[in-house]
This record gives structure tokens, C-alpha cells and sequence, in this order.
């Protein structure tokens, strides 16, 4: 199908992400985040016609927080949409903001996605998604340690251990690099086998070392049609929203014990490929911001995104080519694991592609040109949104 | 704008109680009609291929409301997203996903069971911010109160004429097969009801309810394949005002005027007051009916009162003949039913609540204390 006309990002704004921002309530923060949006992309509220918000209630039990979040979004007196779905929600919000604008209904979109997890008590609140007849007393919250139970048997324990160990030091790496990020710890690959010893164990082999943040945080988007983003930009480069593609799967993550599973994350990429032409990703994506909640699903995802089979995708990152000087430059803001603001996470993904495709993502831009960029976010169960950025206008 | 086509709709009925029923059984009952109507699958190949689902956490006590929902939305590894937020709300975002061209095909589906919380208004009041407004015990039914105070005020609207409209609601609801288990109501009844915020009485308000409603989405071309009578949505409009009451100037209707002018301004409507055959306006109390009236410029401002007595007699749209919230809607979904209600009218389905030869129909949706939020849509037939 064609969309019906093209839409840019023209700007990106991000409070800081801190496990406790206790000086600001969730209005207060969410304005810091849209003030840097608005400064970005060098406009003001008057120039946004609708702006779409999303998080999830039970975090920090606010019903419809749009309503008090007005004070602080900007939307009085504008058209509004409130999209929420786990933790895709942010990358669901940038979609929505996509779809407002490419239908012709609005010109500029302003997306904000937004937690505040200090105010709740965030594994509660996950294991809250449960049946309450079927599945809760067996919820962990977001805590699975089943991707590293997985990756163990199949490739052993040293090896496996050791990947997820350096894929979570480069992320830190990375995270270094960012201002914003919330964990910044400063680690270095000789500390890899003590850590993966001495760090509290949560699930199994999920240790605590591995898994991500719970951060307070929230990140602001701004779309524009083609035209409005030419002006809007002033030549400076704009980072096009190419496609997007959503896979959602059923509430039980297995149902038939040991068989297989065909995940969302591989059907999306597949799909989203197929559809933009792309035969070699590694080659032809030269960033990709993917939520990783964990060092193991990080490592165990990266084969279902780039459609490897094997131990292609280990290999990827014992050879350390996901770090930002690399061949393939993963999360070059520390991740999902440096910075967790659930309802913000996934649009954060797509904020940092976007600052790398507009070349202004600062310390941790990547050192080459960005043509391509890929973003990915998870929530639910196992549930994916994909969506390609490009630095010329896709249609 | 383009036009997008609602191919079919269904609900279930709307009751105090669905206690036999989980949330997916009410979506599935909806689920399979709207299939059978359209001789739509999940299929990759024309398909569905996007939902466009309505819920809420608090309301479900699920976070996440919409995972509960993937196995009968029909969510397999396909396009599921939750608006959050008014009803119509979804119907708009499903009409935006169609024309930028992403899709062809959307399936909207909203669900609420109000009967599972002790009381609606504590989860409202947690709508309210923790700091100022929460402790001092407010919920969207005493934010109601106070505006309905202020709204009586202005528009001298007499405890006879309130309860005018509910007794008038819970006829029209009769016709109404979506409808079980609302008594008649006489007007004597109504004004000796218990005050639950004053001025606003216990059948001033809308019923607890549970239910689940659904429509197909197409685009102009495949809208034309699944149904021999499309109800295309011609405009939409909504507008958010701030969030203090002390803010707010809640006897007037700022917000309902934008929302309305949006959306008549993509319709191209230039005289609302003659332009629609029907109108489903949401009235979760009784004095929201004419309050509403006047935002959406059916009539004068002040003369909402005077327009809700000369119903049926003066030449305006027939408003709320499904009974509208007062018989009985989730707050959730009070703009998806009402949208819902005006496609079955354009289509010439609504059964004993038809309205002849409509043509053009007016659906709205409200949602946050004292009308903070409002979405308005405008749809009509060939």
C-alpha cells in the first residue's frame, strides 16, 4: 500500500532519566521534554496541531494522565490521541503520530511517551497484566530468566555467559557517552567474569548486572509533513519515517512447551525487509536502536532482527562489532539497560535513530554516515514494533 | 478530506451486570458478527489487517488491557493497537491509520465492564492529580455536580426539564434492543431520586454498565466491496482544555466548540443546527444533553433547555434516539456507541429505534472531569 504522503522528524526532546527525579512531578517532566523538542526542532507550540500521549495507568495509578499531563504537554485547546500498549507503547506512539500526519488530517504531531516508575512499584505493576485466574502467581514481573536458560543450552555456558557479558559492557560503553542515560557505571571488559559471578541473581542466570533499569524519564517527538518539515528544518538533515510494522501475539508466551517459537521479532523484520528492499541489514542498516530489556535478550534478539541463524549473531558481538565504532552499531545510547522509562523506552529507540540519521545525537553519534536506521520496540508478550528511518524522503 | 467506510457494526447488549461474561467473551460475541457480516478473515492476503482496540487499565485492574484481548482481536502477529482514551477516539485513529495509506482494513473494538469496581468514581478520582485536586475526595461525578451547578446557573434549567430528559432517555432506550433490564421512569421518580452531588440526582446519571462494541474500517475502495451501504466518516474533531477546575470556564463550552468546529470545518458544514438527521450526544448526566447541545451549536447557547422540550417538534436531528449514556453505556465507550448507533441509523439497521431516511448523523464523545475532553465526528451515506 502507499502512504499517503511523507512524514519527517523535525525535532526531539528528553528529560533525564534518573531512577528518582523526586524535584519534578510528572507534568514538571514531561515539559522539560517537550521544551527540548520544541527548542530542537525551532518551533513553538503554536506551530504542533495534535499531540498524542501515552504510558501505562497502573504505574503510577493515574487514570487517562493526559488529562492533568495538559499542564505540562502543551495540548490545551489542541486535538489529542492517547495510544498505550505495554511496552511498545513509545514506538506505538511515533506509528500513531506517522499515521496522523501521512493521513492528511494534521500537519505537525507532537508524540510524548513518559514514566515515572519511582512513584509505583513497576514489577507489581507487570505482573498485574497476568490472568488473573491463570497466569499471575507465575508473573514475574518483566523478570524472565528463560532467554538465558536458552542460550546456555545452546551454546554452552562459558560462551554464553560471556556474550551477554560483553554485549552489557559495551552497552555501559555506550551509555558512558550519554548524558541523559540513567545508569552510567563506568564498567570495563576486565570486570566481566567477576560480574557475571558477584551480581545479584534475579531469575537463574538473569542477574541483576544484566537487566535493565527502572527509570523516571520521558521522551518527546515531533512529526511533520514533507513540506512542513522542509521549512520547519531549514536544510538541516531530517530523519524520514520510511515504514513501520507492528506483530502482536497471543497473551501466553508458550503454549506448546518445548516447540519452537517464531517470533514476532523475526516476522516483523522479515516483512519490513521484503517491503523496503532489503536483502543484507547488517550491510545496508547502519544503526539500529533496539529495547533490549536485558544483556540475554539483547544478544538472543539480535539473531531474530537480522534474520541469522546460528551463532552468527554471537559472533557479531564477541567480535564487538555492535559497539558505536563498529560495523554494526547497536544502541549507541547504553539502551533499554542504561535507561528504562517504560512508556518512553520504545519512543527513545526511535528518538535516538532519528538523532543519528539527523547526525546530531551528540557524544554518541556514530562516526560514518547515517543513511539507514533501524528501531525496534518490545512490550506485552513478546510483541514487536519495527520501523525503518531514512535521511531522504522514502516515497 | 477522503472518505473512510464503516462496513459493519455490533454490539452487545449493555447490562448492570455481565457477570457470565470475561471481557474476551463480550469481544468475541461482537467479534463474530462482524466477520459474518462482512465475510472479513485475519488473513494476510485482504484481510484484516490492523485492530484498533479501546479499553482501560484501571477499568480492566489489567495493565496492559489490550493483551488480554490479542487471542480474540485477532492479534496473531498482525497490528494491535490500544487508544487509551474516549471511545471515539478509536474511531478516529482507525480512520487516520486508513487514509495515510498504512492499511485498508480495521477492525474497532472497545470493551468495558464497569460492574467489576466497587464504584466508578474511585477510579475517576484517580484521575485526579495526587498532590491538589485527589485530596480533596474529587471524581469526575463531583466535577459533574459543580458544573451542573454553574450550567443551571446560566441556562435556567428547571428540575422538570431534567427530568424530562431522563424519563425521555429511558423511552427511547424501550426501542432499544441493545438494551436490558432500564425501568421506565416518571418524572416525579427522577426529582425524588437521592442527590448524589447536588444538583445531580441518582437518575440523573448514567447507568453502571457492561458491554462491548465493534466496527469494521475500510477504505473508500474496499468499503465498497464488503458492504452494499458504507457510512463514511466525513469529519472529525476533537479539543482537550486545561485541567484545573479553577482554570476552566466550565459553565461554557470551550472545548466542544473547538472539537465540533474541527470537525465540521473537514465536513464542510457550514449550518450544524439543519445539517444532520440524527445526533448521539453523550450524556452521562442529564444536564450535559442540552449543555452539549448548545457546544455543538445544534442550538443557541442558554437555549439548550428550551431545545430539549421542542424535541420532535422543531426541525433539528432526532438526538439520542438509542437513549443515548443516560440508558446505559460504559463512560469508556460512551463515543464508540454513539458512533456506532449513528452508522446502524445511516444504514438503515436500527431496528425500532430507526430514524426514516436519515442521511447524516452527528456522534460525540466526552471524557475527563467536567467535560475536559471532547471528540466529535461526522457521517454520512450516499
Amino acid at each position: 500500500m502507499k502512504k499517503n504522503r511523507n512524514v519527517g522528524i523535525v525535532g526531539v526532546g528528553q528529560s533525564v532519566y534518573s531512577s528518582h527525579r523526586e524535584e519534578v512531578n510528572q507534568p514538571e517532566m514531561i515539559h522539560e521534554a517537550v521544551v527540548e523538542a520544541l527548542e530542537h526542532a525551532g518551533i513553538t507550540m503554536d506551530d504542533v496541531d495534535c499531540v498524542v500521549h501515552g504510558n501505562m495507568e497502573l504505574f503510577e495509578m493515574v487514570h487517562q494522565p493526559d488529562l492533568w499531563h495538559v499542564l505540562g504537554t502543551g495540548a490545551w485547546g489542541k486535538e489529542t490521541l492517547r495510544v498505550t500498549t505495554g511496552g511498545t507503547t513509545g514506538a506505538t506512539l511515533a506509528c500513531a503520530a506517522d499515521n496522523l500526519v501521512a493521513s492528511g488530517l494534521h500537519d505537525v504531531v507532537m508524540a510524548i511517551g513518559f514514566e515515572k516508575l519511582q512513584e509505583g512499584h513497576t514489577t507489581g505493576g507487570i505482573t498485574n497484566m497476568a490472568d488473573p485466574l491463570w497466569a499471575r502467581q507465575l508473573q514475574t514481573g518483566a523478570l524472565t530468566g528463560m532467554t538465558a536458560a536458552d542460550m546456555i543450552t545452546e551454546f554452552g555456558e562459558e560462551r554464553a555467559k560471556k556474550a551477554s557479558m560483553i554485549y552489557r559492557i559495551i552497552m555501559d560503553e555506550h551509555a558512558m557517552l550519554n548524558k541523559k542515560a540513567h545508569r552510567r557505571l563506568g564498567l570495563t571488559m576486565d570486570q566481566g567474569d567477576d560480574l557475571a559471578k558477584t551480581s545479584p541473581a534475579l531469575v537463574g542466570e538473569l542477574r541483576m548486572i544484566h537487566m535493565c533499569s527502572q527509570s523516571d524519564g520521558a521522551c518527546v517527538m515531533i512529526f511533520a509533513s514533507e513540506e512542513k518539515a522542509k521549512e520547519i528544518r531549514k536544510g538541516r538533515r531530517i530523519a524520514w519515517f520510511k515504514d513501520h510494522i507492528t506483530a502482536h501475539r497471543e497473551e501466553m508466551f508458550v503454549l506448546f512447551g518445548d516447540a519452537p517459537v517464531f517470533t514476532t521479532h523475526r516476522y516483523a523484520a522479515q516483512k519490513l525487509f521484503e517491503r523496503n528492499g532489503i536483502k543484507d541489514p547488517v550491510e545496508e542498516i547502519d544503526v539500529f536502536e533496539m529495547y533490549d530489556p536485558s544483556s540475554w535478550w539483547g544478544s538472543d534478539w539480535l539473531r531474530e532482527f537480522l534474520l541469522f541463524d546460528g551463532d552468527e549473531a554471537l559472533k557479531l558481538i564477541e567480535n564487538e562489532e555492535i559497539r558505536i565504532t563498529g560495523k554494526f552499531p547497536v544502541n549507541p545510547s547504553g539502551g533499554v539497560i542504561a535507561s528504562n522509562p517504560i512508556g518512553a523506552t520504545a519512543m527513545v529507540r526511535v528518538a535516538e535513530a532519528a538523532l543519528q540519521v539527523m547526525g546530531e545525537a551528540g557524544d554518541h553519534q556514530i562516526p560514518k554516515d547515517v543513511h539507514q536506521a533501524l528501531a525496534s520496540g518490545f512490550g506485552g508478550t513478546l510483541w514487536t514494533v519495527l520501523m525503518l528511518l531514512t535521511d531522504e524522503p522514502p516515497h | 478530506m477522503k472518505r473512510v467506510g464503516i462496513c459493519a457494526v455490533a454490539q452487545t447488549t449493555y447490562e448492570r451486570n455481565k457477570w457470565h461474561q470475561r471481557f474476551q467473551g463480550m469481544a468475541l460475541e461482537v467479534l463474530e458478527q462482524l466477520l459474518a457480516a462482512t465475510g472479513l478473515d485475519f488473513s494476510e492476503d485482504g484481510g484484516i489487517n490492523t485492530t484498533v482496540s479501546c479499553s482501560d487499565d484501571v477499568f480492566d485492574a489489567r495493565t496492559i488491557s489490550d493483551n488480554a484481548m490479542t487471542d480474540v482481536l485477532g492479534a496473531h502477529f498482525r497490528c494491535e493497537e490500544k487508544v487509551a482514551q474516549e471511545g471515539l477516539q478509536a474511531v478516529y485513529y482507525a480512520a487516520a491509520t486508513i487514509l495515510s495509506g498504512h492499511t485498508d482494513v480495521v477492525l474497532v473494538m472497545g470493551h468495558a465492564k464497569e460492574s467489576q469496581s466497587a464504584s466508578r468514581n474511585m477510579i475517576t478520582h484517580l484521575a485526579f492529580d495526587p498532590y491538589y485536586t485527589r485530596p480533596v475526595g474529587l471524581d469526575f461525578l463531583a466535577a459533574a455536580g459543580l458544573q451542573a451547578r454553574a450550567y443551571g446557573l446560566r441556562s435556567k434549567i428547571s428540575e422538570e426539564q431534567l427530568a424530562r430528559i431522563v424519563v425521555r432517555a429511558r423511552e427511547n432506550a424501550a426501542k432499544n434492543d441493545r438494551i436490558q433490564d432500564l425501568a421506565q421512569v416518571t418524572a416525579e421518580e427522577v426529582m425524588a431520586s437521592e442527590l448524589l452531588a447536588d444538583p445531580i440526582r441518582d437518575l440523573h446519571t448514567y447507568p453502571v454498565s457492561d458491554g462491548c462494541v465493534g466496527m469494521i474500517l475500510a477504505s473508500e475502495e474496499r468499503a465498497k466491496t464488503l458492504t452494499d451501504n458504507p457510512v463514511w466518516i466525513t469529519g472529525t474533531g476533537n479539543c482537550i482544555d486545561s485541567f484545573f477546575l479553577g482554570d476552566r470556564d466550565y459553565a461554557g463550552n470551550f472545548p466542544l466548540q473547538k472539537a465540533a468546529e474541527r470537525a465540521y470545518k473537514r465536513a464542510g458544514i457550514t449550518d450544524p443546527a439543519k445539517a444532520f438527521d440524527v445526533a448521539e450526544i453523550s450524556d452521562q448526566y442529564a444536564y450535559q444533553l442540552p449543555m452539549w447541545a448548545e457546544g455543538l451549536s445544534l442550538c443557541p447557547e442558554n437555549a439548550g433547555p428550551a431545545y430539549m422540550d421542542a424535541l420532535g417538534k422543531n426541525h433539528g436531528p432526532a438526538v439520542n434516539p438509542s437513549g443515548g449514556m443516560l440508558a446505559g453505556n460504559p463512560l469508556l465507550l460512551g463515543g464508540l456507541v454513539r458512533a456506532a448507533e449513528c452508522a446502524l441509523q445511516l444504514k438503515g439497521e436500527a431496528g425500532g429505534r430507526q430514524v426514516p431516511d436519515a442521511k447524516r448523523a452527528l456522534a460525540h464523545g466526552v471524557m475527563g472531569p467536567a467535560g475536559q475532553f471532547h471528540s466529535v465526528m461526522v457521517l454520512e451515506r450516499d
